[in-house]
């Protein structure tokens, strides 16, 4: 139980995904500039993380390995990647509209999440187990939301501020990210 | 293009080659492929690796997309150019393990992530599927040059501000380095500042 906690800070606050990780960030930067959206996106990132990460795990244990195929993972897990986040939009559509109607404009924007193709790869490439594996997306994913939170809720502060000209937008938002960056290392120094 | 005199395709290629690295520079100003660029520039060379791994990545792919531009239905053409992208990818990765293993081992996880850069999605549909091999490829070296210089600014920038070398080569006492431009903080404040700049530069 501890090892699972363990994981699950350490995804979240000591090794999370944007600020120290560096993936994910074309959303990060793309999607956080108000709340509402930001929790959007968090949300659908963790679902379709989960997914991705468990039938990705399954694909190298139950195929590539034992096929001698593992060379051809990029491949596999990209087009793996894509076929799932359409069949979770046509899925979710038909069963929850609700829930479609608020990710569903996340969800194309997700096959191009290098996070859910990073996590999936280092995933295959540690070699945790099943349960392990879907710990860690999930913890991740979470650190993912979070980082996407707070810097949204910063970001709808700072369209308050003046602003330089030649700062404004990503320069800015780039420069409060690194300033964040440095809070969250402070985390580095936690031994569990 | 056969009759075309051969100073107006040299000066097509060139205007494809520039627009790529100043004018639609996908680092500074298209903002795209954030997570290799802060991810791999804590040194000038590690950058730089980035920087070549892709342009090779990004040159293959928009030839072979513009070669097969005409068979491919509109339906399934970016599904069929992932698959494309991708097994580039996957060659390099092989040809890294194979000769320059160190490296492959430090850019780690970037490698496979070339897959989902948007600058190579991104030229293959706006550029590749229209245009000529031969123009895409110049695009593809034009961009992959834009890129490669703007990885190897932002870790030459890091590597000196934090250890006081470029490119391994020492200019000031390491000791006078501020660390934290090596690690995670020091890549977003450094390409925040730097894109600030350009925009100054381009715009004002």
């Amino acid at each position: 139980m501890l090892e699972y906690l363990a994981i699950i800070f350490s995804a979240i606050l000591v090794n999370n995904i944007v600020f120290a990780q560096f993936l994910g960030i074309c959303p990060f930067i793309g999607v956080s500039k108000n709340l509402p959206s930001a929790l959007g996106m968090g949300a659908a990132v963790t679902f379709v993380m989960a997914v991705a990460t468990a039938v990705t795990w399954l694909l190298q244990h139950y195929v590539l390995m034992p096929l001698g195929l593992v060379y051809i993972q990029t491949i596999a897990f990209i087009l793996v990647i894509a076929v799932l986040v359409q069949m979770l939009e046509i899925v979710m559509k038909k069963t929850s509209p609700g829930l479609y109607a608020a990710l569903g404009v996340f969800l194309p924007l997700i096959t191009t999440n290098c996070a859910v193709l990073g996590i999936a790869i280092i995933v295959a490439q540690k070699d945790f187990g099943f349960v392990y594996s879907l710990v860690y997306a999930v913890a991740t994913a979470l650190g993912f939301a979070l980082a996407l939170t707070i810097m949204a809720g910063i970001r709808s502060q700072l369209e308050l501020a003046d602003v330089p000209r030649p700062m404004r937008g990503v320069p800015v938002a780039l420069i409060t990210a690194g300033i964040l960056a440095m809070a969250f290392m402070g985390f580095a120094g936690i031994k569990l | 293009m056969p009759g075309t005199p051969l100073t107006i395709i040299i000066m097509e290629a060139s205007k494809v080659l520039l627009d790529g690295i100043v004018r639609r520079n996908p680092t500074f100003v298209l903002v795209l492929g954030m997570c290799p660029t802060l991810g791999t520039t804590s040194s000038a060379i590690t950058g730089m690796s980035m920087g070549l791994a892709t342009l090779a990545v990004l040159t293959c792919s928009n030839a072979a997309i513009s070669a097969i531009k005409n068979f491919v239905p509109a339906m399934v053409r970016i599904p069929a150019f992932i698959v494309v992208i991708a097994s580039f990818v996957t060659i390099l990765q092989m040809l890294m393990q194979a000769w320059t293993p160190a490296l492959y081992a430090t850019l780690g996880i970037f490698i496979p992530l070339i897959v989902v850069n948007c600058i190579l999605l991104g030229r293959a549909e706006a550029f590749a599927s229209k245009n000529s091999v031969w123009l895409s490829v110049c695009d593809g070296l034009g961009t992959g040059a834009g890129f490669t210089i703007a990885l190897t600014l932002i870790g030459s920038v890091r590597e000196l501000l934090g250890t006081g070398a470029v490119f391994g080569a020492q200019i000031f006492a390491a000791d006078y380095g501020a660390l934290l431009f090596v690690l995670a903080p020091g890549a977003f404040i450094v390409l925040g500042l730097l894109i600030a700049l350009f925009n100054r530069i381009t715009n004002n």
